[in-house]
């Protein structure tokens, strides 16, 4: 049991690097948002595995449940979710003007072209 | 009410923001957007006036004690840069009509001014909080807001600054987030005064370890300490001459006072076995950094670009200060990050005149620039003087606490390289007062000529004057940050 | 059997997460992202987090990749490029924080242990106490609306600041305002016909349930925001299937833009009124004498602030972002 109870963080981890390499390695400014998505939705998952509690159930108060799972990292992720959206939206902002003005949305083109005038 | 003194900093712009995306003229909501600041500067004022007098002020929101509810707990640090923080944002926003309709389309405007109150919000709600996972959520306003004002204006080239800083910073923050979540996991609390009392007795926990690690390097990214510094040069060289101004004499200091209370508040650097090593990581990356960035700023071609490398440099003397590991470090610390907001302020808003008036910042743009602009230019001159740190401005006595602390540690090398830094200081501000006041206006000058509209001047030489003040008058931020360092450590003590 | 789900859902996750990263096409992209987002959605529902799945199926499913596709659709797909340089940058920073991240783990409680510190401090008196104090038998919404209320404020304000951004990223030159389109539909596009009948029946039950989410979050999972992204997605339904101009003769951008400052208000304001009376602000014992009756008005009222705010922003950044496709497209 001993690896079955920390592969969820493990998992959280692969997840966050997938993310974080697509950021990283990517020169298309869509991806890089993308990956960054992936990135911080794995922190997430660390959140919510954290407030699991095994036999437990949804916090939700009924007569007929004694054991619940923790509600305090389910409200900060519901913050986390709408900070995501946010940056998500702002990025893909950027994009379209970034798009608007050098007609790519490649990081070496654009950079060339800086580069150029 | 008094009894809310602790929140309403932060409360004001925060409602002010959304009320003054009602108001539709552009010229209302500068006027909105300025009197909310200035209010949450007064209101900043007293706080540090009670905190002075009452020592640490506790607010539950909500009604809700901690660590079950939010708390705001305010002690001298926190009064300190609110109310360095919303000072600055007072002054830049009352300067900076002309220069906003300068830069900004007309459409923009309104919103320009709603998007600086959220961002202010942001700051000042990070600086207030005791609760780490509130911390998260202000820190996530004042910086989406600040990647539309970065690329708000007319130059293209501020959309992929935005865009770069936008990446980098959602990265620190969600390193941040990974630093919380860890945090959480062994202790149970988001407090800040809670995990103070709950860390400890965890031991040599590598969960711990990794989750210090991870809110270091978040941190620094916004903090723009070098290596982590990328975003930082182009957002503030191709921001709007306004934005530059506001982030530079704010942002850097916000992040500053973050890892300082998750340092010494929440992970008590100074009294963990891996001190030693930290405190010589901050050192050499600090010397790095003053290096690098005086290095890059004197060779620049465009001013505005060598201010934001010298802006990556005075961060090293800061993390400097709190890599000596004292208090004396720590206030020496606190005191630079008090007057470079005084310097950079002045600095960039000057720039924002010549702007107005040459059209841009490059050296080939300012030759005899002093002739036109007396006044502008005497003050950019002070706040450059004060930069380099020679007696009589505020500079000198950051520089002095620095070196005395050094001397203190008898850290004899580190004396050696923040005076040759301060050299090095001494080169890019002198490259400006040849070409302003030494070379000969160039035979058909570019642009209107003459001053800069005079509330933009009256503002920059306010903050021209407050740099010789507090050269002199130096017991506001010696005492605020003696106080504020002695308490961070003392804290730890217990 | 609950643990199997979780490691089989964990695995998908890594799957879609594996191919994201060698699919090169933004509109394949696009549609694994959606993927992705529901895989979490269900995870989340494994781990008890209702409220959350509720959520991340509405915007990671949702929303995000609608709106990956209106910005794919402004900037056209793309051709994929062939592989360039190694990247070295990131061949070397992942793997350093991902042995941070292990590092991390290796103190950590075990997965799902009920004595992890996590579920013995703050958390407890929540479960225990909130059926008195607060009445209400969903714990993330008193949580959310009452003990943390300013958190959420917060978020509300991040909401509203990402409308403002995406204004002020977008706007146009010479136009205020998120959508002001200039010209009504052109004919020549397909019409949809069967897709628009079928909306058309479909949006009103679509409204009801945001309500009904709107006014349930008390009793279980729903809440303010969530109602919000249903209310918006039935307008953004009928904004893609009539065209943004007919969507913005019925709703318009002025008005949103003002809601989405109003819901901000109202939150704020439901928290200035605890300090007129005295009392810290957001502290909801003002509103009546019976403590779980004052507790019930307050988070009803912040969960209106909350539905309005992101039900009109979410709203305002699908106009900007149409605006630019139908600008791009003209």
């Amino acid at each position: 049991m001993d690896v079955l109870s920390y592969f969820n963080y493990w998992a959280v981890v692969v997840l966050m690097m997938l993310g974080f390499f697509i950021v990283i390695a990517r020169a298309n400014l869509v991806k890089k948002l993308i990956g960054l998505n992936i990135f911080q939705t794995s922190v997430f998952i660390l959140y919510i595995s954290a407030g699991k509690v095994i036999g437990g159930s949804a916090p939700i108060l009924s007569d007929d449940v004694t054991l619940y799972s923790n509600p305090l990292p389910h409200v900060l992720i519901l913050t986390a979710i709408v900070v995501g959206i946010a940056t998500t939206s702002v990025g893909l902002a950027l994009v379209i003007r970034i798009h608007a003005a050098y007609g790519s949305v490649n990081q070496n083109d654009i950079l060339k072209q800086d580069q150029q005038c | 009410m008094l009894s809310h003194i602790a929140l309403l900093p932060v409360l004001l712009p925060l409602i002010g923001a959304p009320a003054c995306a009602i108001l539709r003229r552009p010229v209302f909501a500068w006027g909105f957007a300025s009197s909310v600041a200035a209010l949450a500067f007064l209101s900043a004022a007293i706080l540090l006036k009670l905190t002075f007098e009452h020592g640490v002020i506790h607010y539950s929101l909500g009604g809700w004690a901690a660590p079950w509810g939010i708390e705001y707990r305010v002690d001298l640090l926190n009064a300190l840069v609110l109310l360095l923080v919303s000072g600055i944002a007072t002054t830049v926003l009352v300067a900076s009509r002309t220069s906003v309709w300068h830069d900004i389309a007309e459409n923009r405007r309104g919103l320009f001014y709603v998007a600086c109150l959220l961002c202010l919000a942001g700051m000042l709600g990070i600086a207030a909080t005791g609760d780490a996972f509130n911390l998260f959520v202000f820190l996530e306003i004042s910086s989406l807001s600040t990647y539309a004002l970065v690329a708000c204006g007319r130059d293209r080239r501020a959309l992929l600054a935005a865009f770069n800083y936008l990446v980098m910073g959602t990265i620190g923050a969600t390193f941040i987030l990974i630093g919380i979540g860890f945090v959480y996991m062994l202790t149970g609390t988001l407090n800040m005064t809670d995990l103070a009392q709950r860390l400890p007795g965890l031991g040599e926990s590598r969960t711990v370890f990794a989750a210090y690690a991870f809110i270091v390097v978040g941190v620094c990214l916004k903090l723009a300490l070098f290596p982590l510094h990328l975003w930082l040069p182009g957002a503030y060289t191709h921001a709007p001459a306004i934005v530059t101004a506001f982030l530079a004499a704010t942002s850097t200091k916000v992040a500053l006072y973050v890892l300082i209370r998750f340092s010494f508040s929440v992970f008590h650097l100074e009294s963990s076995r891996l001190a030693l090593s930290l405190e010589a990581v901050f050192i050499t990356l600090g010397i790095v950094a003053v290096f690098a960035g005086s290095l890059v700023a004197i060779f620049a071609d465009n001013l505005k670009r060598g201010l934001a490398w010298s802006s990556i440099a005075q961060v090293g003397y800061m993390t400097i200060g709190i890599g000596i590991g004292t208090a004396a470090g720590l206030q020496a610390s606190l005191i630079h990050l008090f007057n470079h907001a005084l310097m950079k302020g002045t600095l960039f808003l000057a720039l924002a005149a010549i702007a107005i008036q040459v059209g841009g910042n490059e050296f080939s743009k300012l030759r005899g620039i002093g002739r036109r602009m007396p006044w502008s230019c005497a003050a950019f001159t002070v706040a450059g003087i004060s930069l380099i740190g020679i007696p009589g401005t505020a500079g000198f006595v950051s520089k002095w606490y620095l070196v005395t602390a050094a001397l203190a540690g008898e850290q004899w090398f580190l004396v050696l390289l923040i005076v040759a830094g301060s050299l090095l200081t001494a080169v890019y501000i002198w490259r400006f007062v040849e070409i302003a006041w030494l070379d000969s206006a160039p035979e058909k000058a570019t642009g209107g000529d003459g001053e800069a509209p005079s509330v933009l001047l009256a503002a920059t030489l306010m903050l021209a004057l407050a740099n010789i003040y507090f050269g002199f008058d130096t017991r506001l931020q010696v005492s605020a940050s003696g106080g504020a360092a002695a308490a961070l450590l003392g804290e730890a003590a217990q | 059997m609950e643990l199997l789900v979780n490691i089989v859902l964990l695995i998908l996750l890594v799957a879609t997460a594996g191919a994201l990263v060698v699919v090169r096409g933004l509109l394949a992209s696009t549609m694994l992202t959606s993927v992705y987002g529901l895989l979490c959605a269900s995870f989340f529902v494994t781990m008890d987090a209702v409220d959350v799945a509720f959520t991340e199926a509405a915007v990671g499913a949702g929303v995000s990749p609608l709106l990956l596709l209106l910005t794919v659709a402004a900037i056209g797909r793309g051709e994929p490029r062939p592989v360039g340089a190694l990247p070295v940058l990131a061949i070397v920073l992942v793997p350093v924080t991902a042995a941070l991240l292990i590092i991390g783990t290796l103190d950590m409680p075990p997965f799902g242990s009920p004595d992890a510190p996590a579920h013995t401090h703050v958390a407890p008196r929540y479960l225990q106490l909130s059926g008195e104090e607060i009445g209400i038998p969903n714990v993330v919404t008193s949580v959310l609306a009452s003990y943390r209320a300013f958190d959420t404020l917060g978020e509300v304000l991040v909401i509203f600041t990402a409308g403002v951004a995406v204004l002020l990223i977008l706007a146009t030159p010479g136009q205020r305002g998120s959508a002001r389109p200039r010209y009504v539909p052109d004919n020549h596009r397909d019409p949809h016909t069967i897709l628009q009948i079928v909306s058309r029946i479909l949006i009103p039950f679509i409204l009801l349930f945001a309500l009904y989410v709107q006014f349930h979050g008390e009793y279980g999972p729903g809440g303010g925001f969530q109602a919000g992204v249903i209310f918006a997605s039935a307008i953004i339904l009928y904004g893609l299937l009539y065209g943004l101009p007919t969507v913005c003769r019925v709703v318009r951008p002025a008005v949103v833009e003002w809601l989405s400052a109003v819901g901000v208000l109202i939150f704020g304001i439901t928290g200035v009124f605890a300090m007129l009376s005295g009392r810290p602000f957001l502290d909801y014992s003002v509103f009546a004498d019976d403590p779980v009756t004052a507790q019930h008005i307050g988070i009803l009222v912040v969960e209106l602030g909350v539905g309005i705010t992101v039900a009109s922003v979410i709203t305002v950044i699908y106009y900007a972002f149409a605006n630019q496709f139908e600008t791009a497209e003209s």
